[in-house]
């Protein structure tokens, strides 16, 4: 059992949750994730470290609540606890002095695993410059967590209520426009954005790192279910990445197979709203669509 | 009265209702029938059946027991060789090990061995378990065990019962392997024999921590030089899925079996939404190869609900490596078995759903290396067969985790670990390795017989090492 330390509201839907995981902390690195289980009919549910303190023995996860599984965990307060944690997964960021001026940008919750990255590239003496894209204001999250790990912070909105208006890629364009040397461009947030930011910087061959989501079982290189193509092969994001070359990457093929369980995840959502409705757990604002 | 030169039959669940749900299909024998059974073993002075079976158990010695209804006095006797009868009894090929050399299969079938040590096995776990916790010595030395399948628990079983405090490093969540993801219910049951055979060593002393992937979450050199382990057992299996490396394996609907088997066996698919683990079958799944993942594969797809399952194996009905009793069931339940045909392509819809398979018949050639003939394909003998629902189950390879993290411990050109065949010891001192991981995919029955085999050139090491 991974006990629940600390549980904070970051924006509506979006959750930070500080987990006691004391040996998962002292390997973690920037880049790797882990996969949870919250209870004994849970699935497993790959999340990113976004935080980690060795000297505490904790990690940080941010996580939205988009479904049956993550609303669940959502659900759990400060001293409870979850079943499972297994990590630190996947391959670490590729991090080493003097590479340079390392841009790295988050959209939306993907700030979250962008910010041990962007504090790891500082540390170890690289001038970062960092970028942040939300819809708007009020969902922006790690604004000054992000400001204490870079030289420069630039932040976007869809709607233009706070920073630049626009969106990440906007920002990104004006850097190289003014032209800024940049040596390597690492984005994480959603597909659309990911792929947004590789073809920005395609014509440049600015090197461009992305950090890829596809579903996951295991985590462990046993099914690949999380199967990629990159170039010409096919990877298993959960061991060979999740990080990989943006300008690599079939984002087409990646978004096809992220759709693969939309209509059991419909029907999930229901199920699990239809049992709150019956007080079989814990009721919430739930905002699916079988209400 | 001559002896019946056929087995006693074992009860069995109907095919057509047994097709739609996921509870054992074979239901093990009656004390009668166990006893009736067990007469027709001869007790041979040269017992041939003993060199079928890995792990020697004695096999004329525990039937002669059921003979006298001593079924404690039996179960004792097995356990002495097996610490998973319950399991192996179920699971293991007989027909090619322990009954393919019993006395009576040269004139007419086998003694059921395997039937009579489930029976024996089944009936001591209905008793309760009086499994007794080992009495460690205050300076009893540490071995840990990476990897909680067959080998493993066969291995930390093993060592308990030598006097080592064993601890078993799994990376899922369950403990078990193949045997918890892989070997469906319908053949295994979980609950009712895997967790209680693996409880057992548990009460015995061994202990296993869950959600530790080796390779990750610690290294080899950090259980030896910081936690204080003075060996360390290998048996990571394998569990590296193949794909066919053809056109559309990337399509919805495209699952390695392994990702099929663990979705359905470990995640309780089958139960969705109640487990939140969701699987997707449609109307026709092919499912290819002809080994006992590929059966347990398009028996589960039927079970799930689709309407018509192909194994499709680029071989013939003789060269289908399962078990002989898995493929007669699968044949039973209405699987249809598409031989000599190998796919070509597999073929999607805009929305990136599997939609066809392209295969190609063959013909069989001269035997290859391994023994078996050749399959070639014929020319021109192209089609394609509507599927919606592909399960590609070649075969698995080693994960390269422990190995790329393990400085000193050489592999060989296909990832496996480089181990003596005797003793499982590594290049690395200290550290022995067996079952899948050395040999690549093979039986439940032989990993376990690695297990053993390690474990006792373990306890040799130490010794001497002590020494």
């Amino acid at each position: 059992m991974f006990k629940i330390l600390k549980k904070q509201v970051l924006s509506p839907g979006v959750l930070l949750f500080d987990l006691e995981a004391p040996r998962i902390a002292k390997k973690a690195e920037p880049g790797q994730f882990v996969i949870l289980r919250v209870n004994d009919e849970g699935e497993r549910v790959p999340l990113t470290i976004a935080d980690f303190n060795r000297e505490k023995g904790t990690i940080t996860i941010i996580f939205q609540e988009v479904g049956a599984s993550t609303q669940l965990l959502g659900a759990l307060n400060e001293g409870e606890s979850i079943l499972d944690l297994v990590g630190p997964l996947g391959k670490k960021t590729h991090i080493e002095p003097d590479m340079g001026t390392i841009v790295c940008i988050g959209g939306g919750i993907g700030v979250a695993p962008v910010y041990p990255i962007a504090r790891g590239l500082k540390q170890a003496g690289n001038k970062v410059i960092s970028i942040m894209g939300a819809k708007s204001k009020e969902i922006l999250i790690f604004e000054d967590e992000m400001k204490a790990v870079s030289d420069e912070v630039y932040v976007t909105t869809d709607d233009g209520s706070y920073g630049i208006k626009g969106f990440v890629t906007t920002a990104l364009q004006q850097l190289i426009d003014k032209g800024v040397k940049i040596a390597e461009v690492i984005a994480i947030g959603p597909v659309v954005m990911m792929r947004s930011v590789a073809e920005a910087t395609r014509p440049y061959g600015i090197p461009t790192v992305v950090s890829l989501n596809p579903i996951m079982v295991d985590g462990t290189g046993m099914c690949g279910g999380c199967r990629v193509q990159i170039g010409n092969e096919s990877k298993f994001a959960c061991v060979d990445g999740p990080e990989f070359d943006a300008h690599q990457v079939d984002f087409k093929g990646l978004m096809m197979r992220q759709r693969t369980y939309k209509t059991q995840e419909a029907q999930e959502k229901d199920h699990v709203c239809r049992c709150e409705q019956q007080g079989l757990t814990k009721g919430a604002d739930c905002e699916c669509q079988s209400h | 009265m001559p002896i019946s030169l056929m087995k006693h039959k074992m009860p069995e669940q109907d095919p057509k209702i047994r097709a739609t749900n996921f509870e054992e299909v074979a239901l093990g024998y009656s004390e009668e029938d166990a006893v009736a059974e067990a007469n027709r073993c001869l007790n041979c002075k040269v017992p041939q059946c003993r060199k079928g079976c890995p792990v020697e158990v004695d096999i004329p010695g525990f039937i002669a027991k059921i003979k006298e209804k001593d079924f404690a006095g039996s179960i004792a006797v097995v356990k002495e060789a097996n610490s998973l009868p319950a399991i192996c009894g179920r699971v293991c090929p007989q027909e090619s090990q322990c009954e393919k050399y019993c006395v009576l299969a040269k004139r007419g079938e086998s003694v059921a061995i395997g039937r009579l040590e489930r029976f024996v096995a089944d009936r001591s776990l209905a008793q309760g378990d009086n499994t007794q916790p080992i009495a460690y010595a205050a300076d009893a030395q540490k071995v840990a065990v990476i990897g909680s399948g067959p080998a493993g628990l066969s291995a930390a079983g093993e060592l308990a019962k030598k006097g080592y405090k064993v601890t078993i490093f799994e990376a899922l969540h369950t403990a078990g392997g193949v045997l918890s993801y892989g070997i469906p219910e319908f053949r295994l049951p979980k609950d009712d024999i895997v967790k209680v055979e693996i409880d057992s060593l548990k009460k015995m002393g061994v202990e296993i921590e869950v959600n530790a992937v080796a390779g990750k979450l610690f290294t080899v050199d950090e259980l030896m030089d910081e936690d204080g382990f003075s060996a360390v057992f290998i048996s990571t299996g394998a569990g590296l899925p193949h794909f066919m490396g053809i056109e559309g394996e990337n399509f919805n609907g495209v699952y390695s079996a392994n990702e099929f088997l663990t979705r359905c066996n470990l995640m309780k698919a089958y139960q969705f939404p109640t487990h939140a683990t969701p699987i997707h079958v449609g109307n026709n799944v092919a499912v290819i190869g002809g080994g006992n993942v590929a059966m347990d594969a398009a028996r589960t797809s039927l079970r799930l609900g689709a309407e018509h399952v192909y194994i499709v194996y680029r071989r013939g009905e003789e060269e289908l490596p399962a078990r002989l009793e898995e493929v007669h069931h699968a044949k039973e339940e209405g699987i249809d078995f598409k031989l000599l045909h190998n796919p070509v392509a597999i073929l999607g819809d805009e929305q990136g759903w599997v939609k066809k398979m392209r295969c190609i018949k063959m013909e069989l050639g001269e035997p290859d290396a391994s023994g078996r003939r050749r399959p070639i394909e014929i020319p021109g003998s192209e089609f394609e067969i509507d599927v919606d629902t592909v399960v590609v189950a070649i075969g698995q390879g080693p994960n390269p985790l422990v190995q790329s993290t393990t400085p000193g411990m050489d592999t060989n050109k296909r990832g496996n670990i480089v181990a003596n065949e005797e003793t499982g010891a590594t290049t690395k001192a200290g550290v022995f390795a067996g079952g899948d991981i050395v040999t690549g995919a093979a039986t439940v029955i032989l990993a376990m017989g690695a297990g053993k085999k390690a474990a006792a050139a373990i306890d040799d090491y130490l010794k001497t090492k002590k020494q």
